[in-house]
């Protein structure tokens, strides 16, 4: 590839530029495609060009120079723009009673405060019928899977209970063209967007219809068609992922953003920091979505972190950051909406932490009584819960009642413990899954390994357990 | 705790009765199948790699006299023989701190059960959830005076990741670019490592290699509780960065009957499990229990004499007890969960090579994983198990040969 000189320049960090002229052999030896190119490279003469410094919030256009006049009574410089010079010695304190507002559009009782949300909840009514029903049956799904797992029928799952709120409720306001980047805890994400029930559960019985062909612990999902990236057990890996994603639908020009969830456990590690940090300098129309529910596994927010929350950092690394009340699907729903506009429009990415409170235990390995007290746990079911509020919303309007309440619940109960029973009997995947898709063609290596295994199988037939396997011993085939 | 967390979830399953519209449970999602006659899960209770009275247990030369003579034993799995040796850790020695994620309430396996609640939490505590930063934190600790003691918890070995750098660009090297004025080797670093049947991707790799091609780190693992309590002890008071992986099945499975005193093992020191003549079978960890399976099987049924070697210390290992086992033997098999390629089975084959060249009457062997991921269903076919082990894997090699000798 030979770039034309300027671009090759413009594509340097600033700082190069001014080496290129000073050192040509540089330039030929590292900065150039071809010695030939380098022969063209301009030599502007030395400190002809003064680069103005410039600073800029990342979106195009917003760049302008800054320059410090001499006397000046502040400190003008990129990276403290206007900072006042003082005499006054303090140093800047957190302060724990001015944290963050939580932005709410309806109360505990599904009531609406005011109308500055600026929603038009009767043309919206479908799509709340479509939430609501997305939030129950993640919670059905849940509490069957769960009951699953105890019985030895699957190996493991993450409940969403109290978080149903935060996934269905961003899910609504996002697009099939947003990427979505999850953790694990966000499920109503894929079934707002129309991931099917036996998606879902093929998917933690790992048979052959399963997207991921049973290679992945249950709930780590994946979804081509729905946009939805294979989930990940290492936490906050998929932070810088969706950076770069967004830089892609920007560098595309596509009216479409990124989206990932995480929470605030995960949110410690350096990956947050990486992926805010080059989202905003890079101007990615990427979403960051923060479930804080109040606990990694049964670390409490107090030992993970001691400013504001995880909302506080946003601000930190300049980028756009708002807090709202994880159960309240509607204020979930709006400040979604919000930052998809403003990543959109302004191309640059947006925090949102979202508070909850994670009722369940952590997953089917915990047992959270032994780090946290039962009434803990009963209190906050018994003030909130993002099913019900939105429920009583509903009920307000006259859109929603106790039998179309009971009907949706035994309608979905009874098809989930249908697909368990079809997805149950399925076979799993071939036994040469276990080596496709490592590379994109097997090595040879690979090749002989399936055939020793083969070979194996085939002398020790009894030793094996190959029958549940799609195509049994044959199924270990290495496609050429 | 876990038998009654269980039950009682259980009993609220019955209650809600929501299954059981559908059949009973077919099948686990991890068995092994009816008819085996090799593939069948070791007898942890049977194995004769774990001590089972007190009487085999005090009889362990490896033990301090005083305990031999007047020792008492406990009963304890794996978890509690870990979080025997950090309560001795702690209470002998009090600049020695232990944290990690999850590690105030007990941890999520349980191993620092109480500890919180004997020695406090300024020295026993929960960090941030960020790999990098304990071990980062766990090195300034114990750089910053070289009696400070700073045992790290990583949750699991495939989360050691994020710590990598600071592992090997720190840990390691510490000591030499500081000239031994600064080093770091009061830090040690648990993780729980290899397979459990359903770990899939993320909780089930054997990340030893990585750490094993650092000069500078010694990497340990234990293959139960009486081996950990002791070489755990080393490790903590060892002043070079350890890292001590514990193979995470075990926590539960491995049951001995531990010296209730504390001792240390050495590191850097092969035992040899079962004496044999014909072959020298050199593993770690979990898979040992398979060996002896397959050691059995085969002198059943080959009459081939195997000699069972536990490394213990997978780095710096002990080349002269291998050495001198496969200069004995002449055939060597080398058993671990990683995949092959890269692995540590190559290293060691290529040091018998190097040093047994002539003495060797086969070619080294490997049995491993297969160079992939662990996919959750396909665990019993990726795990080096009875068979593999007992067919040697390699037909066209160890297996051959022997067979070959001994049918001549
Ligand atoms: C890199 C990494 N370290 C540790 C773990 C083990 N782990 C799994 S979930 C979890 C807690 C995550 O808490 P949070 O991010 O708050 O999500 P929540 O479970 O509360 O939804 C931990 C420590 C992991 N999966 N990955
Ligand atoms: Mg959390």
């Amino acid at each position: 590839m030979s770039l034309s000189a300027p671009l090759r320049r413009s594509l340097l960090p600033r700082s190069y530029r001014s080496i290129v002229p000073r050192y040509p052999c540089l330039t030929r030896r590292c900065l150039s495609s071809s010695a030939a190119a380098a022969a063209e490279a301009p030599r502007e003469p030395e400190g002809t060009k003064e680069v103005p410094m410039t600073v800029g919030d990342g979106g195009p256009g917003t760049s302008r120079p800054v320059k410090q006049r001499p006397g000046s009574d502040r400190l003008v410089f990129p990276g403290a723009v206007n900072s006042k010079f003082t005499n006054r010695l303090q140093f800047r304190k957190y302060d724990p009673e001015r944290a963050i507002d939580t932005y709410r559009v309806m109360d505990t009782e599904g009531k609406i405060f005011d109308e500055s949300h600026g929603l038009d909840f009767d043309k919206l009514k479908d799509q709340c019928l479509k939430m609501y029903r997305s939030m129950v049956s993640v919670s059905i799904m849940d509490q069957i899977m769960y009951d699953s797992q105890r019985q030895g029928r699957i190996s493991f799952y993450i409940v969403n209970a109290g978080e149903e709120g935060i996934a269905v409720g961003s899910a609504a306001a996002l697009t099939e063209e947003d990427a979505i980047y999850a953790q694990y805890r966000e499920a109503g994400v894929l079934m707002y967007r129309g991931y099917k029930m036996d998606e879902f559960i093929n998917q933690c019985f790992a048979n052959k219809k399963d997207h991921g062909k049973g290679r992945n612990m249950p709930i780590h999902y994946t979804s081509k068609s729905l946009n939805f990236h294979p989930i990940s057990s290492t936490l906050c890996t998929q932070l810088p992922h969706a950076s770069g994603a967004g830089y892609a639908l920007k560098m595309e020009g596509k009216q479409a953003c990124a989206v990932t969830y995480f929470g605030e456990g995960a949110a410690s590690e350096g990956d947050f920091h990486a992926a805010l940090n080059i989202a905003a300098t890079r101007g990615c129309p990427t979403i960051f979505i923060c479930r804080n529910n109040g606990y990694a596994i049964s670390t409490p927010t107090l030992d993970q972190y001691k400013g504001d929350g995880i909302a506080s950092r946003g601000l930190g690394y300049g980028i756009d950051t708002i807090r709202v009340d994880g159960n309240d699907t509607w204020a979930v729903y709006k400040v979604t909406k919000e930052a998809r506009e403003i990543a959109i429009a302004q191309q640059k990415p947006v925090l949102i932490e979202a508070m909850s409170y994670r009722v369940s235990h952590h997953s089917t390995s915990d047992d959270s009584f032994a780090y946290r007290a039962r009434v803990e746990v009963e209190d906050w079911k018994r003030r909130d819960n993002p099913i019900t509020r939105l429920r009583k919303f509903m009920e307000l309007r006259s859109w929603w009642d106790q039998d179309r309440d009971s009907q949706l619940r035994s309608q979905t109960k009874s098809e989930i413990l249908k697909t368990i029973n079809v997805a149950e009997r399925e076979k799993k995947p071939p036994i040469s899954s276990l080596w496709e898709d490592i590379y994109d063609v097997p090595t040879n290596d690979q090749r002989r390994q399936m055939e020793e295994l083969r070979d194996v199988l085939h002398r020790y037939p009894q030793e094996y357990d190959v029958a549940q396997y799609d195509g049994g011993e044959d199924g270990v085939v290495s496609k050429r | 705790m876990r038998r009654k967390a269980i039950s009682s979830l259980l009993s609220r399953v019955h209650r809600h009765g929501q299954l059981s519209a559908i059949a009973p449970a077919p099948r686990l999602y991890s068995t092994h199948p009816p008819n085996a006659k090799l593939n069948l899960p070791p007898q942890f209770n049977k194995t004769a790699y774990l001590s089972h009275t007190a009487a085999t247990t005090l009889a362990n030369p490896e033990l301090p006299a005083e305990i031999r003579d007047t020792g008492s034993t406990t009963r304890l799995n794996l978890y509690q023989a870990v979080n025997s040796a950090l309560s001795t850790a702690l209470s002998t020695d009090d600049r020695a701190i232990l944290f990690g994620e999850d590690v105030a309430f007990g941890g999520v396996f349980r191993c620092s059960t109480n500890l919180m609640d004997k020695f406090g939490s300024n020295r026993v505590f929960n960090t941030p959830l960020n790999e990098l930063g304990i071990i980062g934190f766990g090195i300034g600790y114990a750089s910053h005076n070289p009696a400070n003691t700073a045992i790290a918890e990583i949750q699991f070995g495939d989360y050691v990741f994020p710590a990598f750098d600071q592992i090997v660009n720190e840990a390691a090297k510490y000591r030499y670019r500081g000239a031994s004025d600064f080093h770091c080797g009061g830090l040690t670093i648990r993780m729980p490592v290899m397979g459990v049947g359903h770990g899939a991707l993320y909780h089930s790799q054997s990340p030893e290699a990585y750490f094993s091609h650092v000069p500078g780190l010694k990497v340990v693992v234990p293959r139960g509780p009486l081996q950990a309590k002791g070489l755990l002890l080393s490790s903590i008071r060892d002043r070079n960065p350890v890292i001590f992986m514990e193979p995470k099945i075990l926590y539960r499975a491995a049951v001995e009957e531990v010296p209730t005193d504390a001792y240390t093992i050495p590191l850097g020191k092969a035992e040899i499990l079962t004496p044999g003549t014909d072959i020298t079978i050199i593993s770690y960890g979990t898979p040992l229990y398979t060996v002896e399976l397959a050691a059995k099987a085969a002198q059943e049924t080959l009459g081939v004499s195997v000699e069972v070697i536990d490394l213990r210390t997978v780095y710096p290992w002990d080349k002269e007890t291998v050495f001198a086992s496969v200069k004995k033997t002449g055939r060597c098999l080398i058993v671990h969960e990683a995949p092959r390629g890269g692995g540590v089975g190559g290293e060691i084959a290529a040091s018998i090579q190097e040093e047994c060249f002539l003495s060797l009457e086969a070619p080294v062997g490997r049995v491993t994983g297969w160079d992939v991921h662990m996919g959750l269903i396909f665990e019993q076919f990726n795990v080096p198990d009875v068979v593999s082990k007992w067919n040697f894997r390699a037909p066209e090699t160890t297996c051959v040969y022997l067979c070959a000798d001994i049918s001549s």
